[in-house]
C-alpha cells in the first residue's frame, strides 16, 4: 500500500513548482494556470489527510475550493480581457499602473 | 507493488506536465499541459478513496476550466513570451525560496507522518451516501452560499469582459480624453 506521505510530499512538490510559476513568470494567463496547479496541490493534500485521518469532510472542502476556483477563474479571466481592451497586453511587467 | 506502479507513472505524470505548465513559453502548451497534471491528479484522488472528487476535477477543471482558459487564450491571440533579459536574480531568489519551501514542507511531513499507519479503505469511507448525507446535513448552508457565490461570479464576470459603451483608442486613451 502507498504511504498517505508520499502523497503528501506530491503534493508539496507540485505546490512548489506552482509557487517558482507564479514568481518568475510575467504571462497573466501562465502565472493564472500556475495559481491553478497550487490549488490543486492544495486538494490533493486535502483528499490526502481525509484518508490519513478516515474522514470525509476534507473531502467535502475540495469539492469548496472547486467550486470556489471555478469562480475565481471565470472572474480572474474576465479581468484579463477588461484589461487587454485596454492596454493591448497582459504582461504583468507592462500593467504597473499601481505599482511603486 | 501494482499500486506503487500506478501511483509512480501518475506522480511522474503530475510532475512533469506540472513542469511543463510552468515552463513553457507558448500558453497554449501550458494550458494543454494543465489538463495532463489534473486528470493524474484526478487519478490519485481515485487511489486515495475519493471517486466523487476525482470525478467533480475531471468535469469541473478540464471539462470548464481550462477549457475557459484556451477560449481566453486564443481571444486574446497571446503568442510566445519574449525572453527576459533582467530577470535572472528574481528568478534565482524564486527558486531558492521555492526549494526553501519544499525542504520545510517534506521535513514536516516526514517528521509528522513518517511512520503513521493506515487502515485499509473501508466501504463507508469510499460511498458517496456518507458524502452527500454530510454535505447536505452540516454542509447544507456553505453549500447555498457557494451556489450564491457562482452566481454572483458569472453576473460580475459578464459585468467586466462585457462590450464597453465606447471602445477605447488602441494606445489606451478614452476617445473623450484625446478629444
Amino acid at each position: 500500500m502507498v504511504p498517505v506521505t508520499w502523497y503528501l510530499l506530491l503534493a508539496a512538490l507540485l505546490f512548489t513548482i506552482g509557487t517558482a510559476g507564479a514568481l518568475t513568470r510575467r504571462n497573466g494567463i501562465t502565472i493564472f494556470l500556475s495559481i491553478e496547479l497550487m490549488l490543486n496541490s492544495v486538494n490533493l493534500t486535502l483528499v490526502a489527510y481525509s484518508r490519513l485521518l478516515e474522514d470525509q469532510t476534507g473531502q467535502i472542502v475540495v469539492f469548496f475550493v472547486l467550486a470556489v476556483a471555478a469562480a475565481e477563474a471565470a472572474v480572474g479571466l474576465a479581468l484579463f480581457i477588461a484589461v487587454y481592451r485596454h492596454r493591448r497586453t497582459i504582461d504583468l511587467n507592462r500593467i504597473n499602473l499601481l505599482r511603486w | 507493488m501494482l499500486e506503487t506502479a500506478v501511483f509512480v507513472v501518475f506522480a511522474l505524470l503530475a510532475v512533469g506536465s506540472a513542469l511543463v505548465v510552468v515552463l513553457h513559453r507558448n500558453p497554449v502548451y501550458s494550458t494543454m499541459s494543465l489538463v495532463v497534471t489534473l486528470v493524474a491528479i484526478a487519478a490519485l484522488f481515485v487511489m486515495l478513496g475519493a471517486p466523487f472528487i476525482a470525478s467533480l476535477q475531471v468535469l469541473i477543471y478540464t471539462g470548464a476550466i481550462v477549457v475557459l482558459f484556451l477560449f481566453v487564450v486564443m481571444l486574446l491571440n497571446i503568442g510566445r513570451e519574449e525572453a527576459s533579459q533582467r530577470g535572472l536574480p528574481q528568478k534565482v531568489a524564486a527558486g531558492l525560496g521555492s526549494l526553501a519551501l519544499l525542504g520545510f514542507l517534506a521535513a514536516a511531513y516526514l517528521r509528522l507522518y513518517g511512520g503513521a499507519a493506515q487502515a485499509p479503505l473501508s466501504e463507508d469511507f469510499v460511498s458517496m451516501r456518507t458524502l452527500a448525507l454530510e454535505l447536505f446535513t452540516d454542509y447544507l448552508l456553505t453549500f447555498e452560499l457557494v451556489g450564491l457565490l457562482l452566481l454572483v461570479a458569472v453576473i460580475a464576470a459578464t459585468v467586466l469582459a462585457g462590450k464597453p459603451k465606447d471602445p477605447p483608442e488602441p494606445d489606451g486613451k478614452r476617445p473623450e480624453e484625446v478629444a
